[in-house]
């Protein structure tokens, strides 16, 4: 039945692949406009890096939830709780728990004391050049990694959906993407960014509610039945054990290793949202401390929801698409979410494949949102941090720090399609959960030391970064996710000695370990000074930009 | 562009004269932000301490307590999903009450900092 099926799915997204591609191009259109528009107004520095700081509170958790909300949630976790059931929910819960680290000890305190990058706050009372070499560092590689998975994520989606296996076709996809996110940065900058961030969020939540409502409808808003049904139909519901679909384990609870490497993914997730470049410089575009925490309030509400309908989505897709179907349509699940839409208006009738058509383009526009925030994070740190301060010492202008960022923007974009079109087979999820690990292990240690910590240095600093930053990498490098397992990025060689696919549960400890060893073993006093300039600022406002 | 506030003042030169580094450390050593500080901190990290031992918590069960995780409650809902939607209300409910101390509690007395500060300067 399930080739059949299949069949059935695929010539349905070749039959309304024009549909696929008008709605496609009407987001691109739509917000290239809205690029145009954002470019006039930008005119300093402020406005590139920081759109002006003019949005309110809604308008920015808006934005953060499509800065956020990237592909890897929408297809992955659907495609994981189809097919691993209650385990794939759990990345649910880690990615939305992640934001009370942002609200609690994060966002007031950045928005208070920095003004355009991540390295504002990290350089803050340290060496100015030696950190904000380490923070930019720490940044354009934490973005880069995600900027592939999604650049990769592209082009795995965009074969299936529209039929387009050939490699030059799925370069000339990740070509195109590419090239979209360097118009939307380097013309709308961070004012063009956060708009199309925003329609991302709105139609992304639209999308998801529409196809939560009809499942629940289907079941009669049972939601009961609904897991009775994903769970007699998932693989071991076959097996005549449909229970086990709905608790932990299928996944995670194989070995004691499977579940050591579950209790470091846990870890990554929670303490790597409030470490991610692209995430933090959102917190600049409001005007207050106090904006900032509305916005990370409204994010909390907008993810919470979106998260609690990803429950919909995947034990759906379980329930009425099948895992046989999922998995001949792409083996990690990636596609559940849109078949899913393809089944509840009917394989055969116009509905389901306008629905598809739709939850598609929604994908689409996730993924561009997505990487635009992820460029504009990596080029602003690139100009401010490195060029500014680093190159020219503090004595670039504005004009010339913008001028940076542009080019920056190209030059990032040209890097992210090659790697993007070299990356275009690899299994990509390992990179979304790397960058998550190391946004933890090598910049949040640094920022709550840097915040919290009188006795912080430079030296600490720059070990807490350079020693997250190396450790998570070259543990991922020598981990199941590189080499020596079926679903590595190397299938075929096998250097792998690390158990875990996911470093955190090593590194992150390390980075801590490493910023207070740092700063106990060297005679450089801490400037206290400007430990108090920050610590008033972080806390009151004065003096904000 | 829609904005709730009048749009502030561009960073640039022309923004407000900053203290100077005495004033800060000044005002760092004074009883008024010292009681800001414990404000701040007495609540934020316990909080912070307590959701994430709460999150390890059902990281630890769903991985070692696969019985009782599994135990069904109603219908085809079991502990394991009534825990991983309890952790979606905690957060709910910890991101409203951080909201609501920090509006009643810092906000004012970060407000009477900044405005002597800024007055000073």
């Amino acid at each position: 039945m399930s080739p059949v099926l299949h069949l059935a799915a695929s010539n349905a997204t070749t039959e309304h692949r024009p549909l696929i591609i008008t709605l496609f191009a009407a987001f691109v259109v739509g917000t290239l406009f809205i690029t145009v528009w954002a470019g006039r107004q930008t005119k300093d520095a402020a406005d590139f890096y920081a759109g002006g700081r003019q949005f309110t509170g809604f308008q920015n958790g808006l934005a953060i939830s499509g800065d956020y909300m990237s592909a890897a949630s929408f297809l992955g976790i659907a495609g994981a709780i189809a097919l691993f059931g209650y385990d794939g929910f759990l990345y649910s819960i880690g990615f939305l728990v992640a934001w009370l680290v942002a609200l609690l000890l994060v966002a007031e305190p950045l928005r208070n004391s920095g003004r355009y990058t991540m390295g504002d706050v990290l350089a803050y009372r340290m060496r100015q050049r030696p950190v904000r070499t380490a923070a930019g560092v720490s940044t354009i590689v934490v973005s880069i990694f995600y900027l592939l998975a999604q650049m990769a994520g592209a082009g795995i989606l965009v074969s299936l959906l529209l039929g387009i296996t050939s490699d030059g076709g799925k370069i000339a996809i990740v070509a195109l993407v590419g090239l979209l996110m360097i118009v939307y940065v380097t013309i709308g900058g961070m004012k063009g960014t956060t708009w199309v961030q925003m329609v991302k969020a709105v139609l992304l939540i639209a999308g998801t509610l529409l196809i939560t409502f009809l499942v629940l409808w289907k079941f009669n808003f049972n939601i009961s039945d609904l897991l009775g049904e994903a769970a007699k139909n998932s693989e071991v519901g076959q097996k005549g054990n449909p229970d086990a679909f709905l608790e932990p384990g299928l996944k995670y609870g194989v070995d004691g290793m499977t579940k050591l490497d579950f209790i470091s993914l846990g870890i990554a997730l929670v303490l790597g949202t409030a470490g991610l470049p692209h995430i933090l410089i959102r917190f600049y575009t409001v005007p207050t401390a106090k904006a900032a925490r509305k916005s990370v309030n409204w994010a909390i509400g907008i993810i919470g929801a979106f998260y609690l309908m990803t429950i919909a989505l995947g034990f759906g897709a379980a329930a009425l698409v099948g895992p046989a179907e999922i998995k001949a349509s792409n083996p990690a699940g990636n596609t559940a979410a849109p078949l899913l839409a393809l089944h509840i208006g009917g394989v055969d009738s116009a509905w389901g494949a306008i629905l598809l058509a739709v939850i598609s383009a929604v994908a689409f526009a996730t993924i561009l949102a997505v990487v635009a925030g992820l460029t504009l994070a990596s080029s602003s740190s690139f100009a401010h941090d490195i060029y500014a301060n680093v190159i020219r010492r503090g004595q670039a202008t504005e004009k010339e720090e913008v001028r940076a960022a542009r080019w920056a923007t190209v030059f990032i974009g040209i890097v992210s399609i090659a790697l993007g079109a070299l990356a275009r087979d690899l299994n990509v999820a390992g990179l979304v959960a790397l960058a998550f690990a190391v946004a933890a292990s090598a910049n949040l240690p640094t920022i709550l030391y840097s915040l919290f910590w009188k006795r912080f240095t430079t030296q600490g600093a720059l070990w807490s970064i350079y020693g997250g930053l190396a450790s998570s990498v070259f543990l991922v490098l020598f981990s199941p996710v590189v080499s020596g397992s079926p679903s590595a990025m190397f299938p075929s060689v096998d250097f792998a000695w690390f158990p875990l696919s996911n470093p955190g549960l090593i590194s992150i400890p390390l980075g801590f370990l490493l910023g207070w060893l740092g700063s106990i073993l060297t005679k450089e006093k801490p400037d206290e000074g400007k430990y108090a300039e920050l610590e008033v600022k972080s806390l009151t406002g004065i003096g904000a930009h | 562009m829609t904005t709730e506030a009048p749009p502030p003042e561009r960073d640039t030169q022309t923004s407000t004269a900053q203290p100077t580094t005495e004033s800060f450390v000044q005002v760092q050593q004074s009883t008024e932000f010292g009681e800001l500080r414990r404000t701040y901190r007495s609540f934020a990290f316990p909080l912070t301490i307590a959701f994430i031992a709460w999150y390890l918590l059902y990281v630890l069960l769903s991985n070692y307590a696969g019985g009782f995780m599994g135990t069904k409650l109603f219908g085809n809902i079991n502990v394991a999903l009534v825990f991983g939607l309890a952790q979606f209300l905690t957060t709910f409910l910890i991101a409203w009450f951080y909201s609501r101390h920090a509006a009643a509690k810092l906000d004012p007395k970060a407000e009477a900092i900044k405005s002597r500060m800024e007055a000073d300067a």
